[in-house]
């Protein structure tokens, strides 16, 4: 029983943390202090945290290099835009058919590709991805190449707040469960995973509709901010941009892939000041943080209360 | 009726026919060794029986159920596990967890209370972590719990490979060269383990091993594969005195 106790208090302390968060964030805003400016930047990172986080559930637990995660993006996006603005749906029911539609398109996708290893799955993904976006370019009811302009602005700092929450919560209580074993499993011995009971394809396909289903979401959020959405905003490179990210990180760890999605985050938003070497500065503290940390800013480690009690103890 | 029944079993890799017309047989209880020299085509055997390979003609019969072409997950739901000739334990994992992966197959919990984390979710928990710890403690095991399996030394890996094995709750354990890198002294402990598991996991053991000692220590009954087909089959004794077995291992006389 003191297991649960422990488990409470632990709960409390958190939810405790997480509301001051959210109660400053918001403050902030309502008082002006914090300005257009940073409540763009903030509203990238939090979209970027639930793309980074929700990749590296398929990349990084899984170990299925997945690059057609703008395409799960793109899927979110327009069809929470033609639930909202085009059917005039309130924003949540938006938002749930973004989930909704992205996983099943997960799906759809996942089950053929899944049974694909390696460099086969990363091809067969970047080609949905980018069969998603020539779709999306030739169908006239969402404008094609022009994409949808003058979405309602409903992504608020609650429902922002409320989905990066949602996502990490989902995703870390799914990995540290006996089916989050299940899926490390797949990672790092497929065939001896099979041979102990594990239906790895269907585990595959779990953690690709799961992750797929929170691209799906962040699109949303995105396209209710940015006012515009169209088909070239979710290419190839935007999959990139999640994928160096999560490998930024640490393939394997929630917490490297929130810290790297709002280190990179900040640093795009640093650089703007420079933009005539604003990509090369971009790469090159991309290579030297490779160089120096190959395995990526927290390896396969989780940031943790335990972690800093050990860094205390080792202190003292 | 036997336990496991394999009859005709065939498989043969573009021209090269790995197994050829294998017939075998396991009753309950038995602890039966499959030896043969080398490239005989005694893992292809396992892997065909574990479902990592389709056979391409024969029949599988489990506790009276064919299992042939089945995928090795729903083999092992049925009651069969076993051990890799090269170890392949989950590197990255702790040792508890590697055990824990094992008893997947019966997760006491569903998905919507795992992402909920109700109180079942807990208790659930705490019935996996018990079991492997007994697992675990069987194998002396228990206080290198939380180290990874990569950094556990070659013999505690192969224990833990089979404690890995015997988490499943299988009915039948096969063992793939259990003893390959182990010295004189831990070839003998491993013996005794294995024999000491069998009667006390209530389990039948089908063993591939190239050390006699153990072979002819623990065997009841031996089956030699020479070639992908049984040529000989019988007690330790007939085996070591087996005109063909030893030609196949040492060659034919000289007249």
């Amino acid at each position: 029983m003191q297991t649960y106790k422990n488990n409470w208090a632990k709960f409390c302390g958190e939810v405790l943390i997480l509301a001051a968060l959210f109660t400053l964030v918001q403050y902030l805003i309502t008082t002006g202090l914090l300005n257009q400016y940073y409540q763009i930047n903030l509203t990238s990172m939090c979209i970027n945290i639930i793309l980074s986080v929700s990749l590296n559930l398929i990349n990084g637990f899984t170990g299925q290099l997945s690059l057609g995660h703008a395409g799960f993006m793109a899927v979110g996006a327009y069809s929470s835009v033609i639930f909202t603005n085009m059917m005039g749906q309130p924003f949540i029911i938006g938002l749930l058919a973004a989930c909704i539609i992205s996983a099943l398109a997960g799906f759809i996708i996942g089950v053929p590709t899944l049974r694909l290893k390696g460099d086969y799955l990363a091809i067969a993904t970047l080609a949905f991805g980018e069969i998603i976006r020539v779709i999306l370019q030739n169908i006239d009811y969402v404008n094609g190449p022009a994409g949808i302009l003058g979405i309602t602005k409903m992504t608020t700092w609650p429902w922002l707040f409320g989905a990066t929450i949602l996502t990490i919560v989902v995703i870390v209580n799914l990995i540290n469960s006996s089916y989050g074993r299940a899926i490390i499993s797949v990672r790092e011995d497929e065939i001896a995973s099979e041979l102990m009971g594990i239906n790895t394809t269907a585990y595959k396909v779990l953690a690709f509709v799961i992750g797929a289903m929170f691209a799906g979401l962040a699109g949303a959020l995105y396209a209710h901010f940015f006012y515009i959405i169209k088909p070239e905003t979710f290419n190839f490179l935007k999959s990139f941009d999640i994928l160096v990210m999560v490998v930024l990180g640490g393939l394997g760890s929630t917490t490297g892939a929130i810290i790297a999605a709002v280190f990179i985050t900040a640093l795009t938003a640093v650089l703007q000041s420079f933009p005539a070497i604003r990509m090369i500065l971009y790469a090159l503290i991309l290579i030297i943080v490779m160089i120096y940390r190959p395995q990526g800013l927290m390896g396969n480690k989780e940031l943790s209360r335990q972690t800093f009690g050990k860094i205390w103890s080792g202190r003292k | 009726m036997s336990l496991l029944e394999i009859q005709n079993l065939n498989k043969s890799f573009g021209g090269l026919s790995a197994v050829n017309n294998f017939n075998f047989c396991l009753e309950k209880g038995e602890l039966v060794g499959l030896i043969g020299p080398n490239g005989a085509g005694k893992t292809t055997v396992f892997n065909l029986i574990t479902g990592v390979y389709k056979p391409d003609k024969g029949s599988i019969l489990f506790n009276e159920k064919n299992v042939e072409g089945l995928p090795p997950y729903t083999i092992c739901a049925r009651g069969i596990a076993r051990t890799f000739q090269n170890i392949r334990l989950f590197n990255d994992l702790s040792v508890l967890d590697n055990v824990k992966i094992a008893a997947h197959k019966d997760v006491p919990y569903g998905l919507l209370t795992t992402i909920l984390r109700t109180p079942n979710f807990f208790k659930g928990e705490e019935v996996i972590e018990q079991q492997a710890m007994q697992y675990l403690e069987i194998f002396k095991l228990a206080d290198k719990k939380d180290e990874l399996a990569r950094n556990l030394p070659y013999g505690e890996q192969r224990r833990l490979e089979i404690a890995r094995a015997l988490a499943t709750k299988p009915i039948l354990l096969i063992l793939d060269e259990p003893a390959a890198g182990m010295n004189p002294f831990e070839t003998k402990e491993l013996m005794e383990m294995i024999e000491w598991i069998r009667s006390d996991f209530d389990l039948s053991i089908l063993l591939i091993e190239h050390d006699m000692s153990l072979v002819m220590g623990v065997c009841e009954r031996i089956y030699v594969l020479d070639y992908g087909s049984i040529i000989a089959e019988g007690l330790p004794e007939e085996i070591r005195n087996n005109k063909k077995v030893i030609e196949a291992y040492l060659g034919e006389e000289v007249e």
